[in-house]
């Protein structure tokens, strides 16, 4: 296996960490939906709750993004 | 662009527009700069259209009074009391994270060398506003609670013991967040925007195999174009999302300095 064969190969890897961060997403707005739906009225009050949630779960996957990056572009040259 | 070689990092070039060097420092005025303006412009038009302040309000000043009570609310509802005043600082923050983000994904490339530019696709821009809310979260809590603003690393109710690992994680996520703000919004954007030319020179590579007659250039053509709808519809939503987290962030950490906990 070629170096660039293996850059490409972990920046490949790197990626699965979106995915995952895709499952914290999901799990954010879909207990927040659960939890909405049972008590609408005091769904509004939490909007700013759930923001937070999404942005931290969401910042761990772009971080996985920026290694993907970092590996294709920064650490070739 | 020439077949079979994507370069999606070209569209983050920073050129200069008029070159201007003093001493040592480049001080061009650049794309990034001249973009900046565009946003400062757009916003000042849209605002300045609300300013009227008629006792009957025609849509557009009904537009940027609800756009003012959209940020009061949000102040109010997580700065709190004594949040009135940092209402300023949060809604110039949100309109121009808000109007840069959407310039940048105007798709005026359509225009032969018009070629819009996203300043916040740049973590020197991000990083600058970041270390401002960092930095005003600091001044305002050392000098409101002097000293005891260190408390905010020693969480209420936890026990004694544990105080040697908590006080440094505390410290640390409070020392990461002007990078984590900054990050989050540069490559959010970032990655956007490759996306979009990623699949925006599929669709040019594949339409051009398609006219050479290939029928899977055709194809990729098409899906291509779908996707170049759905991830533009995506990044709209972005847009408003990462304006309306980096506001929400702040005013979080100003809540920090202004209450602790």
């Amino acid at each position: 296996m070629t170096d660039v064969g293996a850059m490409y190969i972990g920046a490949g890897l790197a990626a699965i960490g979106i995915g995952l961060a895709a499952l914290g997403v999901g799990n954010v707005f879909g207990s927040f939906l659960e939890g909405a739906l049972r008590n609408p009225g005091a769904a509004d009050g939490q909007q700013g709750r759930l923001f937070i949630g999404f942005a931290g779960s969401e910042l761990l996957g772009l971080i996985a993004f920026v290694v993907a990056i970092l590996i294709l572009f920064v650490v070739r040259h | 662009m020439s077949a079979g070689k994507i370069d999606p990092m070209e569209q983050f070039q920073v050129g200069p527009i008029v070159p201007l060097k003093i001493g040592a420092y480049d001080l061009s005025f650049t794309n990034s700069a001249l973009f900046m303006f565009v946003v400062l412009g757009l916003l000042a038009w849209f605002i300045s259209g609300g300013l009227k302040g008629r006792l009957v309000p025609t849509r557009w000043q009904l537009a940027a009074e609800g756009a003012v009570g959209f940020i009061d609310n949000m102040v109010q509802t997580s700065i709190g009391k004594g949040g009135k005043k940092f209402a300023p600082y949060i809604f110039s923050l949100f309109f121009f994270i808000l109007f840069a983000n959407l310039v940048g994904v105007m798709p005026l490339a359509v225009v032969p060398g018009l070629h819009t530019f996203a300043v916040t696709s740049h973590i020197t821009v991000t990083a600058v506003l970041a270390f401002f809310s960092f930095g005003i979260v600091l001044i305002v809590g050392l000098v409101k609670h002097g000293l005891k603003f260190f408390s905010l690393f020693v969480p209420h109710g936890a026990p004694w013991w544990l105080m040697p690992v908590i006080v440094p994680v505390e410290f640390i996520s409070f020392m990461v967040r002007p990078f984590s703000l900054g990050l989050r919004l540069f490559v959010a954007m970032t990655a956007g925007h490759i996306l979009l030319e990623v699949f925006g020179s599929f669709a040019v590579q594949g339409l051009n195999a398609g006219l050479n007659g290939s029928p899977i250039g055709i194809a990729v053509w098409f899906a291509s174009m779908l996707m170049i709808i759905g991830v533009s519809a995506l990044e709209l939503l972005v847009c408003a999302i990462q304006a309306y987290v980096f506001a929400l962030l702040t005013s979080l950490y100003l809540h920090d300095a202004v209450h602790l906990h």
